[in-house]
């Protein structure tokens, strides 16, 4: 079933990655489940036939109601999940090093920053090094490292692109790190795994992965965009507002990210503003 | 003069809602109706209300905990139902102020008030009778815990048509929990129930703690207790060890919310995460203190109906312990997405494989239990063999999500979703149905329909399949969690398919319901006489169904494991001696009252009611007094009394 419904062109997220990162977790997913069936298919199987074989109707099977311990069965059932589990822990171990969310994917390649900031209930994206920002919507080049800051200015959310791997929270007044990258050009749905409140469900973006010329086109195309991210801009945007469409804007204070994180821990000045800007938007 | 509280608190505005509440208010209006009719008022109160006798207290949890699996399967349907229509611009009919309610409420009452209730209700009907007690070690505070478990569930209720629920998830996190982002009154609410039932709750460790340790029979090492009395030590150690932590991280939420500080806030020193980590600090040592006894009623009722041993009793006691202990050491896996880092994640996790050994030993001692028996097929035993079943897959699918870099793509998908109803749907309801079948005969004297008890079984685990297999798929294709809508075409089927497995379950729910009433009317069929209608192995068998309110006429001398079982085998079983004067507490309405005070307390504070408040808290100091000066607390059922009750109850025995 599974082979004829990915025939039929269905987004299977996932199980289906587009990414180093996502094709490493999704066979560390594959590989602990088979190590996993080599005794959880045994059990399953067995509680049928001992069921089956000792009903009280089958008189001729052997009944011995004091048999309560064995050396044989006691030394598997404690090696066995043992030997299981061990190789597990070895797999866990170094595949929680290896892929760390915070740790740069290694590449010659020139990664791309982009700066995340969680809102209700959107995505605000900053590109550092291009000097602007986008709501909503993120593209960057196949083949290249993807190196994302994120935090939140607002409540927790959690950064997932499903078929690039591994996800994140975004954490106001702290800042985490993720690095992906695709291999394959297409356009990854991308969301807030956390719940967040009631425009959570439309807290999505789309991340367009393209060759290095078409990644080139967006940015121009982000950068004729008519409105440029300042302050009052800014403070506009993060009112909770539900759906909010993609948004490009030409340019941005590269420390945007820095000031946002360090306003939400702090409070008082522009944090206060903001502050009664949320307050007022609150039923 | 009445805080926050005005007439727009009740959703005139919102049918479903108001619906719901009148309803509920109409099944509690025909209650009253019909004891007055009746006139079974004195007789609700002396015998049950009141009452401090273990097994009417663990009855009423359970009926308490039935109500609410009403309750919160009633949220389950909707939510299944709102996704199976809300897809590719459909808004489904449950706007999100409304569903996000729902869900919250689900949790919170699926774990507070269904799950904790019919654990505790259970500890209470069999403990004692297992060990051989009279009664637990302190009879008032047992029914202190069960009015303060009432008042929450109370308070949580009003929540339905008396303002709102939280919307936050049945955590509750910050900072989304906090003023600042839940102005309402839902996370007030969702405060208040959880902290009155939550001390309702530690005092039953404690109280459980101190019945097992202190009021065993003579000869009951503690390596002769029944499995089930272990697993309700354990359970018991943990809430002890596990609920204060929850109170806590409630109470500096409370100061969060009702005093302005800045504990888990983003800003002014506040830190959101350190409430993640304390709530699930107590949060994973909660799923062991619910599944722990189930697995202990699992190990009752396999080794019973095999008619033999159980397989491995002191591993399956270590096996206990250590998931215990191992259950404190692992709860940073509930957020491996937070960036610790690879060595704490990699800890946490493998910490969390670990666990796996233990209860892979317990599967393997329930299996070899079976092996070389006469396996026999009740009601009970089909729960046990669907949950041997179910709960390896579960328990798969959790050892896979506490691989982190496999948590980075599952991590709140609809996959954890189905992961965590899997091992507890498929543990803990399916256990607390095999004991509710298997004990109620001990309990009330009759047994519980088999036909309608089959069938509620195979539409539960036919349904389970059917709601769960979809949403580990769907988790998969990169679903979350708590979507109230959504666009992708390819999740539908799947949320079709989901939703019809919730009406199976619904109608394994109605069957059950049948079952009861239907047993009930036909109780004299199904009259249990002997007081041993499994052959049991246990004390619990060795005395009357419904056993006398002092449990033990004469209080059995054990020689070993399985004392019933031997007792039998020896043809000892039953025989008194001779009548010795009981002592036995009275009853007391003080829990009922200081529990209906808690209730006020909680409602006002959720209101900002402040004198209404001090009243509350004012009755609730004042009975504790008052009760502590009461003399009579206890008297002395005569010798003759226990000898003509005795006749009464055991037409056979003698």
């Amino acid at each position: 079933m599974a082979a004829t419904l990915l025939l039929g062109g269905c987004n299977w997220g996932v199980l289906d990655p587009q990414g180093p990162i996502g094709q490493d977790e999704l066979s560390l997913i594959v590989q602990s489940t088979q190590l996993m069936l080599i005794i959880v298919a045994p059990v399953i199987v067995l509680v049928g036939v001992f069921a089956w074989k000792y009903r009280a109707s089958n008189t001729r099977a052997k009944y011995m109601p004091d048999w309560e311990r064995s050396t044989a069965v006691a030394a598997v059932m404690v090696l066995a999940p043992v030997v299981i589990v061990s190789v597990l822990a070895v797999m866990t171990w170094q595949t929680s090093h290896r892929l760390d969310p915070f740790k740069p994917i290694e590449s010659a390649a020139k990664p791309v920053a982009i700066d995340v900031v969680a809102l209700d209930w959107k995505w605000l994206f900053i590109y550092p090094q291009e000097r602007v920002a986008t709501v909503n919507e993120i593209a960057f080049p196949t083949d290249v490292p993807v190196n994302f800051r994120i935090t939140s200015a607002s409540v927790m959310n959690s950064f997932f692109i499903p078929q690039l791997g591994s996800q994140i929270y975004a954490m106001g007044g702290m800042q985490t790190k993720l690095s992906l990258m695709a291999s394959r050009a297409g356009s990854y749905p991308g969301f807030s795994a956390n719940y967040s409140g009631a425009g959570f469900s439309d807290m999505k973006f789309q991340a367009i992965a393209s060759h290095q010329p078409s990644y080139e086109r967006w940015i121009a195309k982000v950068k004729a965009a008519p409105q440029a991210l300042n302050d009052g801009v800014y403070v506009a945007l993060a009112k909770p507002s539900e759906k909010h469409p993609v948004e490009y804007f030409s340019s941005v204070a590269p420390d945007l990210f820095d000031q946002i994180l360090h306003d939400t821990k702090r409070a008082p000045a522009t944090a206060a503003m903001l502050g009664d800007v949320c307050v007022a938007n609150k039923e | 003069m009445l805080g926050k509280l005005t007439l727009d608190a009740l959703p005139l505005d919102q049918p479903v809602i108001m619906g719901a509440f009148g309803f509920m208010g109409l099944i509690a209006l025909s209650v009253v109706a019909m004891l007055t009719y009746l006139g079974r008022w004195k007789w609700l109160w002396t015998e049950w209300l009141t009452s401090v006798d273990h097994k009417k207290i663990g009855m009423m949890y359970i009926i308490l905990a039935l109500v609410m699996l009403l309750r919160g399967f009633s949220d389950a349907i909707m939510m299944r139902m709102q996704l199976a229509l809300a897809h590719g611009g459909a808004a489904g009919y449950l706007p999100p102020e409304h569903y996000d309610q729902i869900f919250s409420a689900h949790g919170a009452i699926m774990i507070f008030f269904m799950a904790m209730p019919f654990v505790i209700g259970l500890i209470n009907i069999v403990v004692p009778l297992q060990i051989g007690a009279r009664d637990v070690a302190f009879p008032f505070l047992n029914s202190l815990s069960f009015w303060l478990t009432v008042a929450g569930f109370g308070l949580i209720n009003v929540s339905l048509g008396i303002g709102e629920f939280a919307r936050t998830g049945w955590l509750a996190y910050p900072p989304l929990s906090e003023l600042d982002y839940s102005p309402g009154v839902g996370v007030d609410y969702y405060i208040w129930s959880l902290q009155i039932s939550g001390v309702g709750t530690t005092l039953s460790g404690v109280n459980f703690i101190a019945t097992i340790l202190r009021n065993r029979a003579p000869g009951m090492t503690l390596m002769r207790m029944p499995v089930f009395t272990w697993t309700a030590l354990c359970s018991s150690i943990l809430i002890a060890a596990a609920f204060p932590i929850l109170t806590v991280s409630l109470a500096l939420l409370s100061l969060d919310r009702y005093l302005g500080m800045h504990f888990f806030t983003n800003d002014l020193g506040g830190n959101p995460m350190m409430y993640v980590n304390l709530i699930w600090v107590w949060g994973h040592p909660e799923v062991y203190i619910l599944v722990l006894p189930a697995f202990g009623i699992f190990s009752e009722v396999v080794a019973t109906f095999s008619g033999k041993r159980l397989f491995g009793y002191t591993p399956m006691v270590i096996a206990t312990m250590a998931i215990a202990v191992l259950s404190f050491l692992v709860w940073l896996h509930h957020f491996f997405t937070m960036g610790a880092g690879g060595d704490v994640n990699g800890f946490f996790g493998v910490a969390t494989m670990i666990i796996a050994i233990p209860t892979g030993v317990k599967v393997f001692n329930w299996l070899f239990t079976m092996y070389r028996g006469r396996v026999r097929f009740p009601v009970p035993m089909l729960w046990a063999i669907g949950f041997m079943i179910t709960f390896v897959i579960g328990g798969m699918t959790g050892v896979l999500l506490a691989v982190p870099p496999a948590d980075f793509v599952l991590h709140n998908s609809l996959f954890l979703v189905a992961h965590f109803h899997n091992t507890i749907i498929g543990g803990v309801v399916f256990g607390l149905l095999a004991g509710f079948n298997y004990w109620f005969p001990k309990a009330l004297g009759f047994r519980l329909n088999e036909t309608l008890g089959r069938c509620a079984f195979w539409c539960w685990l036919v349904g389970f399949y059917l709601a769960f297999v979809p949403l580990y798929i769907v988790g998969l294709m990169g679903m979350t969690r708590r979507l109230n809508h959504y666009d992708n075409p390819d999740w539908h089927p799947f949320m079709i398919v989901a939703a019809v497995g919730a009406v199976v379950i619904l109608c394994g729910i109605v069957f059950q319901l049948v079952q009861l009433v239907v047993s009930i009317v036909q109780r004299e069929k199904t009259r249990d006489l002997t007081g041993d209608p499994w052959n049991g192995r246990t004390l619990e068998w060795a005395i009357p169904s419904p056993p006398p309110a002092y449990n033990f006429t004469e209080i059995p001398i054990v020689t070993g494991r399985d004392a019933f079982w031997e007792m039998k085998r020896a043809g000892v079983a039953r025989q008194i001696v001779r009548f010795q004067r009981i002592h036995m507490p009275r009853n007391t309405s003080a829990g009922l009252v200081i529990g209906g005070f808690s209730l006020v307390l909680g409602f006002a504070l959720v209101w900002h009611i402040w004198w209404m408040a001090a009243a509350g808290a004012v009755g609730i100091l004042a009975s504790v007094i008052a009760y502590s000066f009461k003399l009579n607390k206890e008297y002395f059922l005569s010798a003759l009394d226990v000898e003509r009750s005795e006749k009464l109850l055991s037409p056979v025995a003698g």
